[in-house]
């Protein structure tokens, strides 16, 4: 006898939602065996990790803080990896449209212009597609693989913003420290919740899974972008051009992660410093996983992440254990949910060791 | 004279800032030869960094540690074929998931190690050192493992290109499907070479914190592991090329150091991008001719098997 | 499994995790202090020596305080603000956010919170409920200076910086003025490695500038890498933030270490008794925040003496580090003879006096 899997002629639809359910029962006994092995109570550190940042409006709204620029990076990532467009360098695109946006607001800042947000957005947006579309262009034109490229270039985005900061930005009352000025009022993004610090970015967010379903699925670049990923002879006998979605997609993508890194700065940040994101851009690529590409998916993932980061703190806080405890408890639950996907297109059979081969060979 | 002293110290700074990313390099260009992606190496490299330092400090023995440390990568690696082999799961997801687990789990076991002094390896690797020149001095006092490193390319190329199971890695990682109909355990391939990447990431690890800066702390290894993995596709999957990027991406950066100790007047972000700017010119450069880079390229990169045909 | 933080911090934190939680009344009855770090505490150095600070106002309290920390918080707005405000929500009354980083968000948080106290480390902003505390690391340079001017042949000093920020920027000209009262033919070499915590390019950039021609080093990063480097060449070295000596028995000549257990006892026993009032704190070596290790054997009597002298004369205020007549590298005065820099000016440096060969932005 031994378990195998074996294939499912489609993906099972109450598995997709099953498997999530059962890495979190996988994921409670893996995380509560390490929470007593290091002395706490293992269902006070689960509260306090999954429940306790639920529990007040603040807490909710800081959620929402955290998953926004988790999703809009997330989301495009997910389109440009339906097209096998790996860009694992939106935390470079967030900079570099931080920059951008933020460049408008240090310059403009202060005359009161209606179009003031509006200039720092699309700036902030511009700022993310050029850095992609550097990707972009040596990819098209130079076939440089856009796994290093991207990589690469959000090394040089962080010096660049570090180049700023410490440079030409510097605020000259800031006594020599690296930063800009903050932001005047206007160049700031208006509030949503009073009290709290979820601004109009989340709005964004949120547009974007509609924006992302339908491009996906409704458009003809969508189409085009599935059969590139999906079947890349069939698109080039339809005529699409790889390129081209190669484009599209780094151009989207990165504007979106800009929009994500407008929106810290000109959100909760109010100013330019050395240290912009702490990894939104890497995390987004796990988001976009864990929501399985599909947008909708993706609403959950990054709220998931969100809530990680935040339990993560409170486990810091209220049980006062140390920042390597929330990395490994995250690290764990990612492992669950990615493995317990595997149920959804396939299923686990026990079979006696011989009959293997012969399902396999006849499946 | 003195430019040539500068030159030789140039020379063994940089081989000695290579050795990481060639340890852990060739580990992940086996790793990706097999036609799996492994974004993990930061992770498994602070896991072989924080168990190989432990394991020295309480064995007495490097070569104990170096061992364990190997092991401590493997047993992370291990983790990711379970996922993304067996249970087919997305191989840059689990990656990155590999490393936040990495970078937190090495933390949490090496918390009672830190600031703990540690002798570095033992350099005294060659007999009568005294009578040879002070520039071959300065050579023979590297570490045994920069030597591993030195070696390794060559070592790799002929397992590739050369051997019967170099032969059978490159078919399952250009097609698993072939190599499956050919009588090939695919899984079984992909499971050592993800193995063996681990454990020479765990080695890479143990070399910062045993030799380069004889040290446990968290994060210590500051990102190298992801320096690594560009490396791999930088050098277009070939051992040669993955060496040389090695040795050029370590020169920029002891070359920076050098022109701002000779006071050449650069910002220091500025001078800090030339090494990512580099990659991305010799990339390019490279990269122009696609169909080589097709040739080299693992076809079934980053596709998950499931013996159906 | 013994290798849980509790067993580093001892009994008080062994308290049920269940009675530290925000809605529970028990923790009520003793005094709530937040610490905010910026690096996970085994960084060995800055934070590291924040950490000891925490423990030893536990250690000096007792069950009078319960000290919690938050550690690697991003010194990013969001995130910062969010801990921060946290911490204020689930009752801390007093909270000291430890990085520079933090100014902003900590401002932003204390007028939300008007009765929660805050200070702020290496800061210049304040407000009622903020104060700011900062050591002058610089003082402690000065005296490494003065041994680094006796010890050195060659003349050239290595220095390895993170970033060209004024702390950094204060450290380095200090070295620089001090060494040259005792040996006017001193330079220095700067590297900046762009980091604050990397221990193989510290170690990198300390062999670098060994090789050109530098016999003695020092550093303005957090790991121990540039001692241990030196001690392997056999060049002379300083530690920084904390006691370095066993990195480097041989030739660590002393390091600048910051020692802030007397701040945060006294300001938490202020903030318990109710006197507690908003302040800029700036110690040195005479209130004892800076302070020098012990100096390696091989540092000669005579030189013992001239440092011991200076400190004498630093804590009594007869000695000023900054003081003119200095020019900085383009041949300016940047400080006229018989003048020396305010707080201020010190606060905000940003120029390298001439003879130091780097350079700045």
């Amino acid at each position: 006898m031994r378990l195998s899997l074996e294939a499912r002629e489609r993906p099972a639809r109450i598995m997709t939602w099953a498997s999530p359910l059962l890495a979190a029962v996988g994921s409670v006994i893996g995380v509560s065996i390490l929470f007593a092995a290091l002395g706490r109570p293992p269902l006070t550190a689960l509260y306090v990790l999954f429940v306790a940042p639920l529990e007040t409006l603040d807490g909710l709204a800081e959620l929402a803080l955290k998953a926004t620029p988790l999703l809009l990076c997330a989301i495009g990532i997910a389109i440009g990896c339906r097209a096998e467009v790996w860009n694992i360098g939106a935390e470079g695109q967030f900079t570099v449209g931080a920059i951008c946006g933020g460049g408008v607001a240090l310059a403009l800042g202060g005359g009161g212009a209606w179009w003031l947000l509006p200039l720092m957005i699309l700036a902030g947006i511009a700022g993310g597609m050029a850095w992609a579309g550097i990707a972009a262009f040596l990819k098209t034109r130079f076939n440089a693989h856009e796994i290093l490229t991207t990589l690469m270039l959000t090394y040089i985005s962080i010096q660049l913003l570090g180049y700023l900061v410490h440079g030409p930005w510097q605020d000259p009352d800031g006594h020599s420290f690296p930063q800009t000025k903050q932001f005047e009022d206007d160049a700031l993004l208006p509030m949503l919740i009073e009290g709290t610090r979820l601004h109009v970015g989340a709005l964004f967010a949120l547009a974007a899974v509609p924006f992302g379903s339908i491009l996906l699925g409704r458009t003809m670049m969508g189409f085009r972008i599935r059969t590139v990923g999906a079947a890349p002879a069939a698109a080039r006998y339809a005529g699409f051009s790889r390129n081209g979605v190669v484009w599209f997609c780094l151009l989207l993508s990165g504007g979106m992660a800009g929009l994500a890194g407008i929106c810290e700065v000109a959100g909760p940040d109010g100013q330019l410093t050395p240290v912009i994101s702490p990894g939104y851009g890497f995390a987004a690529i796990i988001v976009a996983f864990l929501g399985r590409l599909n947008p909708v998916g993706i609403l959950f993932s990054s709220a998931l992440m969100a809530l990680l980061y935040l339990g993560g703190e409170g486990l810091q806080v209220s049980m006062q254990l140390p920042i390597a405890v929330t990395g490994t408890v995250q690290g764990m639950l990612l492992f669950f949910l990615l493995g317990a996907d595997v149920l959804i297109n396939y299923r686990v059979r026990l079979r006696p060791a011989r009959a293997v081969a012969g399902v396999a060979r006849h499946a | 004279m003195h430019e040539v002293e500068i030159a030789v110290a140039i020379a063994v700074a940089t081989l000695r800032a290579a050795t990481p990313l060639m340890l852990a390099g060739f580990g992940e260009l086996i790793t990706e030869r097999s036609g799996v992606l492994n974004l993990g190496v930061e992770g498994m490299m602070l896991m072989g960094a924080s168990v190989g330092f432990i394991g020295t400090v309480a064995t007495g023995s490097p070569i104990l540690g170096l061992l364990l440390a190997m092991l401590a990568g493997a047993a992370l690696a291990l983790v990711f074929g379970v996922l993304t082999l067996s249970l087919m799961a997305n191989q840059v997801a689990t990656g990155l998931a590999l490393t936040i687990f990495g970078v937190g789990f090495s933390a949490l076991v090496g918390v009672n190690w830190v600031g703990t002094p540690l002798q570095g390896l033992s350099t005294d690797i060659w007999p009568s050192l005294s009578t040879a020149p002070p520039m071959v001095q300065q050579l023979m006092l590297l570490d045994p493992l920069v030597w591993v490193a030195v070696l390794l390319p060559f070592v790799v190329q002929w397992f590739i290109y050369r051997t019967r199971a170099g032969m059978i890695l490159r078919a399952v990682g250009e097609s698993s499907d072939v190599a499956h109909a050919l009588g090939y355990s695919v899984l079984r391939i992909r499971y050592f070479a993800v193995l063996f990447g681990g454990a020479m990431s765990g080695l890479a690890g143990a070399y910062l914190s045993l030799a380069y800066s004889p040290m446990w702390s968290e994060n210590m290894v500051a990102g190298r592991g992801w320096i690594a993995l560009a490396l791999v596709v930088f050098s277009t999957w070939k051992p040669l090329w993955l060496a040389l990027g090695s040795l050029l991406f370590g020169f920029v950066t002891i070359a920076q150091f050098q022109a701002e100790g000779l006071g050449l007047a650069l910002s220091p972000h500025l001078l800090a991008m030339l090494p990512y700017i580099a990659t991305i010119v010799v990339l390019v450069l490279i990269s122009r001719d696609a169909t080589r880079l097709k040739l080299n390229a693992p076809a079934a990169l980053g596709r998950p098997f499931h013996a159906t045909a | 499994m013994n290798t849980t933080r509790r067993t580093l911090l001892g009994a008080s934190l062994a308290l049920p995790a269940a009675a530290m939680l925000p809605r529970d009344a028990a923790a009520a009855d003793s005094f709530k202090v937040g610490f905010i770090y910026v690096a996970p505490i085994g960084d060995a150095g800055w934070t590291y020596q924040h950490e000891l600070g925490r423990k030893a106002l536990v250690a000096a309290l007792g069950s009078a305080v319960t000290a919690t920390y938050v550690e690697n918080v991003p010194e990013e707005g969001a995130d910062a603000e969010r801990v921060i405000r946290k911490l204020a929500t689930d009752g801390h009354k007093l909270i000291y956010t430890t990085s520079f980083g933090f100014m902003e968000p900590t401002l932003k948080v204390a007028k939300t919170f008007p009765k929660v106290k805050f200070a702020h480390c290496t800061g210049y902003k304040r407000a009622a409920n903020v104060s700011t505390y900062s050591a002058r690391f610089y003082e402690g340079r000065y005296l490494t200076g003065i041994i680094a001017g006796r010890m050195t042949k060659s003349n050239v000093i290595g220095y390895v910086a993170a970033f060209p920020i004024p702390e950094v920027v204060q450290g380095i000209n200090a070295v620089l003025l001090a060494a040259r009262t005792v040996n006017p033919n001193v330079t220095i070499k700067v590297v900046f490695v762009s980091s604050w915590f990397d221990p193989g390019k510290e170690r990198a950039a300390a062999d670098t500038l060994i090789s050109q021609g530098a016999d003695v080093v020092m550093h303005h990063t957090d790991s121990s890498a540039v001692v241990q480097g030196a001690e392997e060449k056999g060049v002379w070295s300083f530690g920084y933030d904390s006691d370095m000596l066993r990195y480097g028995p041989k030739t660590n000549l002393t390091s600048v270490t910051m020692d802030w257990d007397n701040y945060y006892i006294d300001q938490t026993k202020e903030a318990i008794a109710g006197t507690w009032k908003s302040s800029d704190t700036w110690g040195g070596l005479k209130s004892g925040m800076v302070k020098l290790g012990p100096l390696n054997t091989a540092v000669p009597d005579s030189v013992k003496a001239e440092v011991a002298a200076a400190q004498a004369k630093i804590e009594s205020g007869a000695l000023l580090p900054f003081a003119g007549p200095v020019k900085d590298q383009s041949g300016a005065v940047k400080i006229a003879a018989g003048a020396s820099l305010s707080d201020g000016d010190i606060l905000g440096m940003n120029w390298f006096a001439d003879g130091v060969q780097g350079k700045l932005g």
